[in-house]
């Protein structure tokens, strides 16, 4: 019998794992509401839309708003803005100018440096990041710097011809 | 009647022996310089900021609409509420300058080689944890630098391959630097000293484990050591003395002169001011984040530039004892080196640009030459040293050293 010869190692061994397995899971089950708890709440997930309305935009203007906290910048470009940005492909992350607006004269971006989160400053060209010198175009795409991809393009529709809502 | 007592607690809790062996028993080099009074004026900051804390803690409101106005009421209207925040900011800026000393004169001194690995690594640990604290802290004034700070520094953590953008908004609890972010920040704000203390009291084990390093780099004789009390608590106290003298002088006299005029300007979302800088204490890892083009590799070598310190007693090959007092190239190394993290931290401060972007990749790269460099001269500094001369006790020291490991020298 196994008793009077002793332990048996194989069956401890097992059992220690076992135990020590469901051990570690249960601990790490029970951080999850933990760490759940810091992912954003309701209520900022809900904020979700925001209706501009372009009637007061004129042309060559930039309107900032606040989308989920964020700032998006409107644009309204001149038809010389228009034209040069349709005959760039962007810089290091290129794409087409008529992908990234649904009306031309209204480009709709993110107004957040895909770098690091700082928010771009208008310039005759497009945007200048002041926090480590980004330069986007007027379509948003990134021609120089530390910045990987476009100003992120969010998703929006038009409501009526001078109205968008975000989101 | 307290002989009484005192003997009704020794029987109860070891209090008398502890005093004995931890302070008038516990034996300290006597060649100990005011390099080594470092530790012990970060102990006191440590002490300083936690009660400042807790005060500013009962007049401070960690919410978006009102965190910024209740610091402008600390400054005018709770009683003596200036001095306390400028203790607390002034202190959190002389703590970084105690501990960069303190690690210097590590550096310098050889006192992280062995035995003491331990205390080198619970000070980096201690680094880190002052440095989360010291971040956090930040943001609570809600001013425009503590807010666009924040915002940078947690869009590092989406450099992460595949799960970045999750891990910033786990961070920050919203889209963007919001009240779920201020909020928690207060919380771990108020949580890490708890793990400073903690990591402390193992720095201080640790230390009385193996004893205060000196500057000779060598064991002292017994008749060379002397009684903790009364001799290095006094020099300790004065130390404080003078170092309160300058600390005082800018509490007083200079308070703005760690605070960015912008974090005057309450925190904007959408607009980010047009040149933001770290805390001084983070410049040259600043400019080591911006030397290197790549977001993921930035943020790399960022840590890297950090962590790095806990190899120097692997790095550091050579077995000459006594630090860069006795080792020219070392020395040599160690200013160059200094000067470098200066360089670092000027170009740090200053606006994104093509001449001090490519002073900060040379420095950049001189930072990490430094660390890399040193397994191989330090070896060749030893044979080099050796080849010259050691004095006859330094190389009967060493010979008796090397001869229970005699397989190493035949590989
Ligand atoms: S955040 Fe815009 S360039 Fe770094």
């Amino acid at each position: 019998m196994a008793e009077d010869e002793g332990v048996d190692e194989k069956r401890r061994d097992f059992l220690l794992t076992v135990t020590g397995t469901v051990g570690v899971a249960g601990i790490a089950a029970a951080c999850w509401p933990f760490i759940s708890s810091m992912n954003p709440t309701l209520d900022v997930q809900t904020q979700s839309n925001t209706e501009v309305d372009l009637s007061g935009v004129a042309a060559g203007a930039t309107r900032t708003v606040a989308w989920r906290g964020k700032p998006v910048f409107v644009v309204h470009r001149t038809p010389q803005q228009i034209a040069a940005m349709a005959q760039s492909a962007g810089g290091k992350d290129p794409a087409p100018d008529q992908a990234r607006v649904q009306e031309p004269q209204w480009l709709v971006v993110v107004g957040i440096c895909t770098h690091l989160g700082c928010v771009p400053n208008k310039t005759e060209e497009g945007w200048l990041c002041p926090c480590h010198g980004s330069v986007f175009d007027n379509s948003g795409r990134v021609l120089q710097g530390p910045a990987p991809r476009n100003l992120e393009v969010p998703p929006y529709h038009f409501a009526a011809t001078d109205k968008i809502v975000i989101g | 009647m307290a002989q009484r007592l005192i003997a009704w607690i020794d029987q109860r809790f070891p209090l008398t022996s502890f005093i004995k062996r931890e302070l008038t028993d516990y034996l300290t080099p006597r060649n100990l310089s005011y390099w080594w009074n470092f530790g012990f004026l970060a102990g006191f900051l440590l002490m300083l900021q936690i009660i400042s804390g807790v005060f500013l803690a009962m007049h401070y409101k960690p919410d978006v609409n009102l965190a910024f106005d209740s610091v402008q009421h600390i400054m005018r209207e709770v009683n003596y509420g200036w001095l306390i925040r400028y203790l607390h900011s002034t202190g959190a800026s002389a703590f970084f300058v105690v501990v960069y000393i303190h690690m210097a004169r590590t550096l310098y001194y050889g006192s992280y080689r062995a035995p003491r690995e331990l205390m080198w690594w619970s000070g980096q640990v201690l680094l880190i944890l002052l440095m989360a604290s010291a971040f956090m802290g930040y943001l609570l004034p809600w001013g425009q630098m503590s807010y666009w700070g924040a915002q940078v520094i947690t869009s590092l953590f989406g450099a992460t391959p595949l799960i970045g953008d999750e891990i910033v908004l786990w961070l920050r609890g919203d889209f963007v630097v919001g009240d779920a972010t201020l909020n928690r920040f207060f919380a771990l704000h108020y949580l890490v000293p708890f793990f400073i203390v903690g990591m402390v009291i193992i720095h201080l084990v640790a230390l009385h484990h193996v004893k205060s390093s000196n500057p000779s780099g060598i064991n002292l004789a017994d008749k060379d050591n002397i009684p903790f009390h009364p001799y290095f608590t006094a020099k300790d106290l004065f130390g404080l003395g003078v170092f309160l003298i300058i600390f005082c002088g800018f509490v007083f006299f200079a308070p703005e002169f760690f605070i960015e005029a912008a974090n005057n300007i309450p925190a904007n979302p959408l607009q980010t001011p047009p040149h933001i800088v770290p805390e001084w204490y983070f410049l040259p890892f600043y400019t080591i984040l911006r030397a290197i083009p790549d977001t993921l590799g930035g943020v790399v070598a960022m840590g890297l530039s950090i962590l790095i310190f806990a190899a120097m007693p692997f790095l550091d090959r050579s077995r000459i004892p006594g630090g860069a007092r006795f080792r020219p190239f070392y020395r040599a190394m160690f200013y160059i080196f200094m000067v470098d993290v200066a360089v670092l931290a000027y170009v740090g401060s200053q606006p994104p640009g093509g001449l001090t972007f490519k002073i900060g990749v040379a420095a950049t790269v001189i930072y990490f030459a430094a660390f890399l460099t040193l397994p191989f001269l330090s070896r060749w500094e030893e044979r080099w040293l050796r080849a010259r001369g050691l004095p006859p006790a330094l190389q009967a020291l060493l010979d008796s050293e090397t001869e229970p490991k005699p397989r190493r020298e035949a590989r």
